[in-house]
Formats: C-alpha cells, structure tokens, sequence
C-alpha cells in the first residue's frame, strides 16, 4: 500500500480533519479553549502524545497480538502522556495546575487511539509519523481558531495581550455553551464549505 | 474539601458541575449513542454503573497503593487498567447471572473502558481531594449526571428526526452541538443551588 506522504498530510490537516469529518476527540481539548495559551499547550502536547504513540504503535505491530492491541495502544498513549505530564508540571507549572486533570485525558481522546487503530497498525513507522502529526496538526488549527474567539470575545484579549477597543465582554463565551456554540459553527462552516465544493464539481462535469 | 458534605457533592455533579454540560467529557459517545432514547437509556444505565464502581476502586487504588508506594505519576496507568478489568468484570458478571441485562447492556460496556468521563472522574476526584463518601457520591452523581444528558438530548433528536427540517450542512453533529449548547445554558440555571469547584 504506497500511500503519498503528501496525501496523507492533506488529509489529516483538511480532507479528512478529525473535528469535521468525526468531530471526534473534543473532550479533552475543548474544556481548555477559553484562553489561547493553554490551548496552544495542551494542543502541543497532543501533537506529540499522538506522533510519538503512532510511530511506536507501528513499530509494535507485528508483535501485538491482535485481539490484545486496544488495551497495549492504550498502556502506550498511558506512557507517553506520563511523560508530558511530568515535563509540564517540571517547566510549566502554572499551566500545568490549570490543565488539570485534562493533561491526563490525553488518555482517553479518541483522536489518538483512532489514529493508532486506523492507521498506524497497518503502517510502517514513518507514515504513521506523517499520519500522527498531521491529523494532531489539523486538530489543533481548529481548535486554537476557536480559542481566539472564544478569548477575545470573552476577556477581550488574545493570548495575555488586551485588544485595542473597548467592548462589553461576552460572558457566555467562557463558560461552557459558549464552546458549544463555536464548535457547531465551525463544523457548520466547514460541511457547507465541503459540500459547495462537491456541487461545483458535479456542475463542472 | 473536608466541609462540603457528601450530599451536597452528589448533587453537585448532577446538576451544576454535570461532567458532560460543565467539561465536556464523555462527548465521543454522547454524540453517536445519542440516536435512539432506548440505547441512550443502555448506555447511560451502564455508565452510572461503572462509573460508581471505578471512582471507588481508584480511590482505593490511588490511597491505598500508590501513595504508601509513592507511585502517585503511575495513576493514568493504574486508573486505566482499573477501569478496563472492572469493565471486563462487570460483563462477565452480568453475563452469568442476567441474560436481559447482558441483551441490553452487552454492547455498550466495552465502550465504556475508553469513555473520558471515567478516568475524568477518577482524576478530579484525586485532584480535589475527595474521601472515601465524597468519591462514591462523585462518581455515582456524575454518572447520574452523564445519564441525564445524553437522555435529554436523545429525546430531542427523536423528536427532531420526525418533525424539523435542519439545513443540510448542519444535520448530524453541527446541530446536536447547539443543541447541547442550549441544554447547557439551561444547566447553568441550577448554578447557584449549591456549589463545588
């Protein structure tokens, strides 16, 4: 199976983004979009939870049994995530107390166990390191797209820095419907984007 | 967190901290179990199971042999395979002994091992320091509070299949989330009643 590189980038980054497409994975991440920065965080973490699991997961393949390879997908993503947790809690600690228990629910995104099931079993390491970074990479675009909003419009700043006017603040924004909301517009503007295209290129042939 | 009775924490996690309403946990299965009200009832029945169960092993897990071990940076591992091997269990159990039960619930337990709503509780009861009552009331009410949600809204897609017409780029999970969103707003009515962070 000779896969391009290039269309697994594509596809992990727009065709087949995991938030449109499954929109699959949002537990662990959405809860900490109301400020960028520790969206930018957590969404590093995941890249590297996610490359590194894909590529070990892949390595392992041929001696994982296969009835046996949720649960050892699952004791690797577990290893990897000790990993960041403890780097975090070493160098970012403010951070680190804010993520809370969310860090750890790396764990359980389904995101990264999908990957390692869909892709990484049946693939060799590098493609699967494609894989891992690029599905990872197109899920923290979205994401960090709706943490700007979400910041901006609720505490009138992006990333720490104040916006240049003054506003009435939008509550709602921090609290949870607000993310609800921006996530149903943001898989609202992306399916209508897909589906345009799909007419376009019905009415061009 | 000595102060805040078990009660109070019981219905705290149902109605002002609801896990999935509050921080979003568990959305993955919230969002394709969430079809038909029979499975969502299956489903939420199970989690209300296990989640009760595995707040109470973790905690015995988590007091009783990481700390004297000082093994506290294995908890993801340990709570991980607590939870799946609970899992196993509980299945085995009621496949010996309820064949209605199993007929109802069988499909969903292994779900249930990587739904994030578990280890999460399992986790904040750690990070917030919860005793042993305090636990069992947190995993119980935070299952109770899961079960309560995906109820809710998979009464409304019921009722949505049949009666109202979604823009088509919104059908599916664009209109589940508003909706969520929605359930959510009507959840912060309750904050205020009581109050754990």
């Amino acid at each position: 199976m000779a896969i391009s590189s290039k269309k697994i980038v594509l596809d992990g980054i727009w065709y087949n983004n995991p938030i449109f497409r499954q929109v699959l994975g949002i537990c662990s991440t959405l809860a900490v979009t109301n400020l960028f920065v520790n969206t930018a965080v957590m969404c590093l973490g995941l890249i590297y939870t996610n490359a590194v699991s894909c590529v070990t997961a892949s390595a392992l393949r041929s001696i994982t049994p296969f009835r046996l390879r949720i649960i050892s997908s699952t004791l690797i993503i577990a290893a990897y995530v000790i990993v960041l947790h403890n780097f975090l809690m070493a160098y970012l600690p403010d951070i680190s107390a804010q993520l809370g228990p969310y860090v750890g629910l790396i764990i359980t995104n389904c995101i990264v166990l999908g990957r390692v099931e869909a892709f990484s079993i049946q693939n060799r390491p590098l493609p699967a390191l494609i894989d891992g970074v690029s599905s990872a990479v197109g899920y923290s675009i979205v994401l960090l797209g709706i943490s700007v909003v979400r910041e901006a419009l609720g505490f009138g700043t992006i990333a720490g820095l104040s916006l240049p006017w003054e506003f009435t603040k939008w509550t709602i924004m921090l609290m949870a419907p607000g993310a609800f909301f921006m996530l149903a517009i943001v898989v609202w503007i992306a399916r209508w984007w897909g589906m345009r295209r799909e007419e376009l290129q019905k009415s061009s042939k | 967190m000595q102060e805040v009775g078990a009660f109070v924490i019981f219905f705290a996690s149902i109605f002002t901290s609801n896990i999935l309403l509050t921080n979003f946990l568990g959305m993955c299965s919230y969002l394709s179990v969430s079809r038909e009200i029979r499975t969502a009832w299956g489903l939420g029945i199970a989690v209300v199971f296990v989640m009760t169960i595995t707040s109470v092993a973790n905690y015995f897990v988590y007091y009783y042999m990481l700390v004297p071990l000082q093994l506290e940076y294995l908890e993801y591992i340990a709570f991980i395979i607590v939870i799946a091997a609970l899992v196993q269990v509980v299945e085995m159990i009621i496949e010996r002994t309820s064949d209605r039960l199993y007929a109802s619930l069988g499909i969903f337990l292994p779900l249930i091992t990587v739904n994030c709503a578990v280890l999460g509780a399992a986790l904040f009861l750690i990070i917030r320091k919860y005793d042993f009552y305090q636990s069992l009331a947190y995993g119980a009410g935070s299952g109770i509070g899961w079960m309560l949600a995906i109820m809710a809204l998979a009464g409304i897609r019921a009722k949505m299949a049949r009666r109202s017409k979604v823009i088509p780029a919104l059908e599916g999970p664009g209109i589940v989330l508003i909706v969520t969103g929605i359930i959510a707003l009507g959840f912060i009515g309750f904050s205020g009643i009581v109050q754990i962070n």
